[in-house]
């Protein structure tokens, strides 16, 4: 009894919020690391982008529940999700037109690419907030617990309540969709595989008849989806700040670096990485360990390795850790 | 005799801006026979055969491919014009499998290219064997094999090779010389630069040697092999 009430502590305040964390972050590094391996530069906008892309959902959102659309159980903004993708979509393709463009018409280094996006970053930044405002967004709707803590202790007669959020669940369930379409888009289909070609080697992809053009435009594309479907259900389960996106862009970064920079499947990996570390290392253990070991040895403090005020740090540390031992990242990407 | 199937006739340029490598060299490919490129480094080989390509501009001459002349066109629209070409280094995709490294090469085919598919397997089986593997996990020579392979699938009329055999020992050395006969044997020509002379004149229907960008000498492969000032500059007496 003891052990499971521990056990069902940890899945509520650890597992459950790393797993819905970490499929945000891996949906977000997902994008950081196409963008490296087909632009091949780090873009420093993606969090911004987020941010635009769920602005754009989030105005939908509104719209359609002054239409008095819903979805019943589920959050409205899922309807208004295509929206937001299409906003975005719009915004980077226009991006990529009058600035990234010119740049890669030049062939300049990564580099100078990795300072424009940053220019990028400002730009967004100003327009999201000019838009929406610098404010907390709530824009979550209809049922908020898919199981509550109450009815969990009624179900199973434990001590301890597990509460599993809606929202938690529609990030794991669309996050596998997601990735499962990615990966069917990219290993499948012939324009993902001529993706591919171009992030391998790029003057043969040239030699073999690949549009460099049309792969960077779908590229932009996929990216607009991702980023917009990862900053949704980030703000759904949480809220949306613009400044709260801007600054998930270190997390994303150590996750996308952490699998290594260019592989899909080490942005995923990478993803869980940080979302585990951050919220096991800021987590306040007394709880669990209090089931776990003996009286005796039940601590007195609260066992959290650190405030979550630090949990960038958790991040950066992981980031340092892992350049200076595996420079390429768990999946072996490029070396940044 | 008419005029050679793919012919670069007084080439002079180089890369950029920079000075001129090729000075007036002239490089031709019949039909069906192969054609090859010896002589000592830095004598421009492996230019000539991208100037042929369009990989840099010319300044003066013109390349003409079954009497069109092509000098203007990208390497892109070669390619769609029949040109297979196989770089020296860099030449697959290493983190693609086999097979994919082959569907790439088909990129710009829109039929149906199995047929293809199946003849460069029968070509080199030993592809077939690993066609779900990474062609970057696969050795130097099967590597080469994967390179000659995807520049085969749009069906070229020619095939460029830049040092084939480097980096491989000698027996796959000999096979794939063996293998690129059976691809002349087929209808299609062969241009190609080598580091190993002997060999390479051996199995070549022409040889261009050229020194510092320019002609040096051009004869049958079995001639150069016998002409003694060939064999006292290049091919070690």
């Amino acid at each position: 009894m003891e052990f499971l009430n521990g056990l069902v502590a940890l899945a509520n305040f650890v597992l459950i919020p790393a797993v819905a964390y970490g499929a945000q972050l891996a949906l977000g590094a997902l994008g950081v690391t196409l963008i490296y391996g087909i632009l091949r530069f780090s873009n420093f906008a993606h969090g911004d982008t987020m941010a635009f892309g769920t602005m754009c959902t989030i105005l939908a959102t509104w719209w359609l529940q002054s239409l008095g659309v819903s979805l019943g159980p589920l959050p409205t903004a899922l309807l208004a999700i295509p929206f937001g993708i299409a906003g975005c979509a719009a915004l980077i393709l226009l991006t990529d037109r009058v600035v990234y463009r010119f740049y890669r018409r030049q062939k300049v280094k990564p580099m100078i690419m990795v300072i424009v996006s940053m220019g990028v970053m400002f730009i967004y930044n100003g327009v999201t907030r000019f838009i929406i405002g610098t404010e907390d967004q709530n824009f979550a709707d209809g049922e908020r617990f898919l199981i509550g803590a109450r009815e969990f202790k009624a179900l199973t007669g434990l001590d301890e309540g597990l509460a599993i959020r809606t929202t938690q669940a529609i990030t794991v369930v669309t996050a596998l969709i997601v990735v499962a379409a990615l990966f069917w888009f990219l290993n499948r289909t012939r324009t993902g595989k001529s993706m591919r070609a171009y992030s391998d080697n790029e003057d043969l992809a040239l030699l073999s008849g690949i549009n460099p053009e049309r792969v960077v435009m779908v590229t932009w594309l996929i990216v607009a989806a991702l980023a917009t479907i990862a900053g949704v259900l980030y703000g759904l389960d949480k809220s949306f700040k613009p400044f709260t996106y801007f600054q998930l862009l270190l997390p994303i970064f150590a996750a996308a670096i952490v699998g290594g920079l260019g592989s899909p499947l080490g942005a995923i990996a990478g993803g869980f990485v940080i979302a585990f570390s951050e919220v096991g290392i800021t987590y306040a253990w007394k709880k669990v360990l209090g089931y776990w070991l003996p009286d005796t040895l039940a601590p007195d403090g609260l066992v959290q390795l650190m405030s979550t005020d630090y949990k960038f740090a958790v991040s950066f540390v992981i980031l340092l850790i892992v350049l200076l031992f595996r420079p390429t990242g768990l999946f072996k990407g490029k070396s940044v | 005799m008419g005029e050679p199937y793919l012919i670069g006739e007084a080439m002079t340029g180089g890369y950029g801006t920079g000075a001129d490598i090729l000075q007036g060299c002239t490089i031709a490919v019949e039909r069906g026979e192969i054609a090859v490129i010896v002589g000592p480094n830095g004598a421009g080989k492996s230019t000539a055969m991208k100037a042929v390509f369009g990989m840099l501009n010319l300044r003066e001459g013109s390349v003409r491919l079954a009497g069109e002349d092509i000098t203007q066109l990208s390497p892109q629209d070669r390619v769609a014009k029949g040109m297979g070409f196989v770089p020296q280094t860099q030449n697959i995709f290493g983190s693609m499998t086999v097979e994919e490294n082959l569907e790439m090469g088909a990129f710009i085919r829109r039929d149906d290219f199995r047929g293809t598919l199946a003849q460069v397997y029968d070509l080199f089986p030993i592809l077939k064997e690993k066609r779900y593997q990474a062609a970057g996990e696969l050795s130097g020579g099967q590597r080469q094999q994967v390179a000659v392979g995807r520049a085969l699938m749009t069906q070229p009329r020619v095939l460029m090779l830049d040092e084939p055999t480097a980096g491989v020992s000698p027996i796959v050395m000999d096979e794939l010389f063996d293998r690129i006969i059976e691809v002349a044997r087929s209808g299609i020509s062969i241009l190609m630069v080598e580091q190993n002379a002997r060999q390479a004149l051996e199995i070549a229907d022409k040889g261009y040697v050229l020194v510092q960008g320019a002609n040096a000498f051009t004869d049958t492969g079995r001639a150069l092999l016998a002409n003694p000032d060939v064999r006292r500059s290049f091919l070690g007496g």
